[in-house]
């Protein structure tokens, strides 16, 4: 019998009760909770005459929708303020931890979880939100469900699944200098495609990613559910223990240590079968920006927009119509695109790591006046503040970035920040799909480095030579 | 939840692959703490020429007359044929709500995005994944003959066409009988209350930390 992936020991261990057809009533360690898509859920609790199972498995707090600056004014949209009123309302009625708009600890939901301690190594993890994926960096099996699993979940702490398949996407090699996480996850995109991980739920190995830091590890894990796996995941080593110690949900003392023992063992065994695997050459990935509508039209700096008519059949309908609405001609130099506003936050790339790495690229200089509007939202009021400690928020401020706080903000502009029709944006969040960030708004995808680079610059550059 | 059982209802194509949920359902409608509503704004930003708030009377707006959901012929459209990775993006159940509320029944597709698919399944829609080919030649027919129509008999997990052509389509055990009977999968899940606690019992002996809850000042740190 061949060993087990880390997909299959997660999977093992939850497992209350199989049915005939396979499907798996899946027992739920944390629940996050966020403002979107928990209302019509403690609603139906309520209607039902039901209550949580166990509330002190659940985490909330409103990002979506909250303002990134002039917080103490409240939220000017009466439409958002009802709904963050609404979680405030039901998780106090509840008994559910949440952190409120103006608690130093609130932020994007995928970055607190972690940073509190609240994701485990070999938890199941679950939230109303698409990029839940993101704790998989801690060796957890975590996805999102949508608001009638979010209630299934409240009421009963399981959940009604059938297992994905394996897929194991190596990273071999090291990147380069001035290759990032956000590169290596957009390559991989590039080349399975954006359905590529259907079905599956990949484990991200290879000695590319065992280099890798939390945040890292975060942000790869982040983007699988933009290559359609249900979850990513990473086995745990000592950078994931290091990260845990001390964190305000996590063990303490000797169950720290219990805990540890165990968590290291959640890596898959060397004999494990993998249905899919995917090897990547790190060495060979060079800084990525995406030029269409999909986080799969995706390409090096060093290239160009491709023509539609060199991709195979089944894309070439939709790389015209992603050409037409990015208002991009093909066989553009990626390095040709003229930007009007830089856009760095969201769950993919707003950690200390990802400002570090843009404010290093910042030094003295100052964005380039062709730019509208660059923008630095923190995934946490911690994160701003360890930020602030270290002096990065006088760097972009100096050169005239928005400093501003915590939120989802821009990456899909349900709050005031968005983009206007026809503009076009260097973000480094996760997707590029049309009118994310703003009706008739133009993204293109990249690294913290390679933002903060086309900001300086008005244009995308190469930031290894930049 | 409402059962599913058969359909008969008119069919209406938007073949492009990678439809995700921000098309379906735009952000700006999440803003909503109901389920219901959410029709109007089925593919607002494709549908309308004009930008699309919420509380907009849409009486008012300029519907895209190229765009197929406002072309006469498809006006009841209960059946959506559309490209591969349908659903694709974020897990907003909007989406499916939307399409319901719309008035859409069932989504023919190559493939769906995998939480898109969970949730159609818990409000009443019925996915259906059908070979590429196939898909392509429902949604030809669909535009050369006004009024097509598919039938759709959940239990024979079949799909017929007008001409009599038959196409068998897969779909899970549990699921299927939860959609024929419209059953409440929550209630379902509560029968089996025991087995839960059990698995939390054994579960808080070999792996407690999973169990330990921080005691957080409620106002530490205020900005």
């Amino acid at each position: 019998m061949p060993g087990k992936t880390l997909y299959d020991k997660v999977w093992d261990a939850h497992i209350v009760n199989q049915q005939e057809d396979g499907t798996v009533l899946l027992y739920i360690d944390r629940h996050l909770v966020h403002e979107v898509t928990s209302p019509q859920a403690f609603e139906g609790l309520q209607i039902a005459g039901r209550k949580p199972w166990r509330t002190g498995s659940m985490l909330a707090v409103a990002d979506h929708n909250v303002p990134t600056q002039g917080r103490d004014q409240g939220i000017a949209d009466p439409v958002s303020r009802l709904q963050v009123e609404t979680l405030d309302a039901n998780c106090a009625t509840f008994g559910v931890t949440e952190f409120r708009m103006n608690d130093l600890r609130q932020g994007i939901v995928h970055v607190i979880g972690p940073e509190q301690g609240a994701t485990l190594p070999g938890m199941t993890v679950v939230c109303g939100d698409s990029h839940t994926s993101t704790h998989g960096a801690f060796g957890a099996l975590a996805f999102g469900i949508g608001t009638s699993e979010v209630e299934h979940v409240m009421a009963t702490q399981t959940i009604l699944q059938k297992k994905a398949k394996n897929m194991l996407v190596s990273v071999d090699g090291q990147v380069g200098p001035g290759v990032t996480a956000k590169d290596i996850v957009l390559a991989v995109i590039g080349r399975i495609g954006t359905a590529g991980g259907n079905g599956c739920t990949i484990e991200f190995g290879g000695d590319a990613i065992r280099a890798l830091s939390m945040e890292g590890r975060m942000t790869v894990c982040n983007m699988s559910i933009e290559a359609g796996a249900r979850a990513g995941m990473i086995g745990v080593d000592q950078t994931t223990v290091d990260y845990l110690k001390e964190r305000p949900f996590a063990p303490r003392g000797e169950m720290f240590a219990q805990a540890e023992a165990a968590w290291l063992d959640l890596k898959s065994d060397a004999d494990a079968h993998f249905d899919e695997v995917v090897h990547i050459d790190a060495a060979s990935i060079e800084p990525q920006v995406t030029w269409g509508t999909s986080p799969e039209m995706v390409t090096g700096v060093g290239g160009a927009v491709p023509d539609p008519v060199s991709l195979e059949q089944a894309k070439v309908e939709g790389a015209r119509r992603a050409l037409e609405y990015m208002d991009l001609e093909p066989a553009t130099p990626m390095k040709d695109i003229k930007l009007d506003r830089v856009f760095i936050g969201s769950c993919t790339n707003s950690r200390i790591e990802d400002l570090r790495a843009a404010a290093a690229v910042i030094g003295d200089r100052r964005v380039a006046d062709s730019v509208k509007q660059a923008m630095v939202v923190p995934g946490s009021g911690l994160v701003k503040l360890q930020a602030e400690e270290e002096g990065l928020d006088k760097i972009f401020i100096n050169a005239g970035f928005e400093w501003r706080d915590p939120g989802c903000s821009m990456c899909l502009a349900m709050n005031a920040d968005r983009l206007e029709a026809g503009e076009r944006c260097a973000s480094t969040s996760n997707r590029n799909f049309e009118g994310r960030q703003g009706q008739g708004g133009r993204t293109h995808l990249v690294s913290p480095a390679m933002a903060a680079a086309a900001a300086l610059a008005g244009h995308f550059v190469d930031v290894r030579t930049f | 939840m409402r059962a599913f059982t058969r359909l008969q209802g008119i069919a209406v194509p938007l073949m492009r692959s990678n439809i995700d949920t921000d098309a379906i359902i735009p952000k700006q409608f999440l803003k909503s703490i109901k389920r219901s509503g959410f029709g109007k704004n089925l593919f607002d930003d494709w549908r309308y020429l004009d930008t699309g708030e919420p509380g907009q009377d849409v009486s008012e707006r300029q519907p895209d007359p190229e765009f197929v959901l406002n072309q006469g012929r498809y006006r009841g459209a209960e059946v959506l044929l559309a490209g591969e990775n349908f659903g694709c993006g974020s897990s907003r159940e909007h989406a499916v709500w939307a399409l319901d509320d719309y008035g859409i029944r069932a989504v023919i597709a190559p493939d769906f995005a995998d939480i898109f698919h969970n949730n159609s399944f818990k409000s009443g829609l019925l996915p259906i994944r059908l070979e590429k080919t196939i898909v392509e030649q429902l949604a030809k027919e669909c535009e050369t003959s006004e009024g097509y129509q598919l039938s759709i008999d959940l239990e024979a997990q079949t799909v017929t066409t007008p001409g009599g052509e038959v196409f068998a389509f897969e779909v899970d055990a549990f699921r299927k009988d939860c959609l024929l009977n419209g059953l409440d999968d929550i209630e379902l899940t509560l029968q089996q209350r025991t087995r839960i606690k059990d698995y939390e019992s054994r579960r808080r002996e070999s792996a407690p930390w999973l169990f330990s809850v921080p005691q957080l000042e409620p106002d530490a740190g205020e900005q």
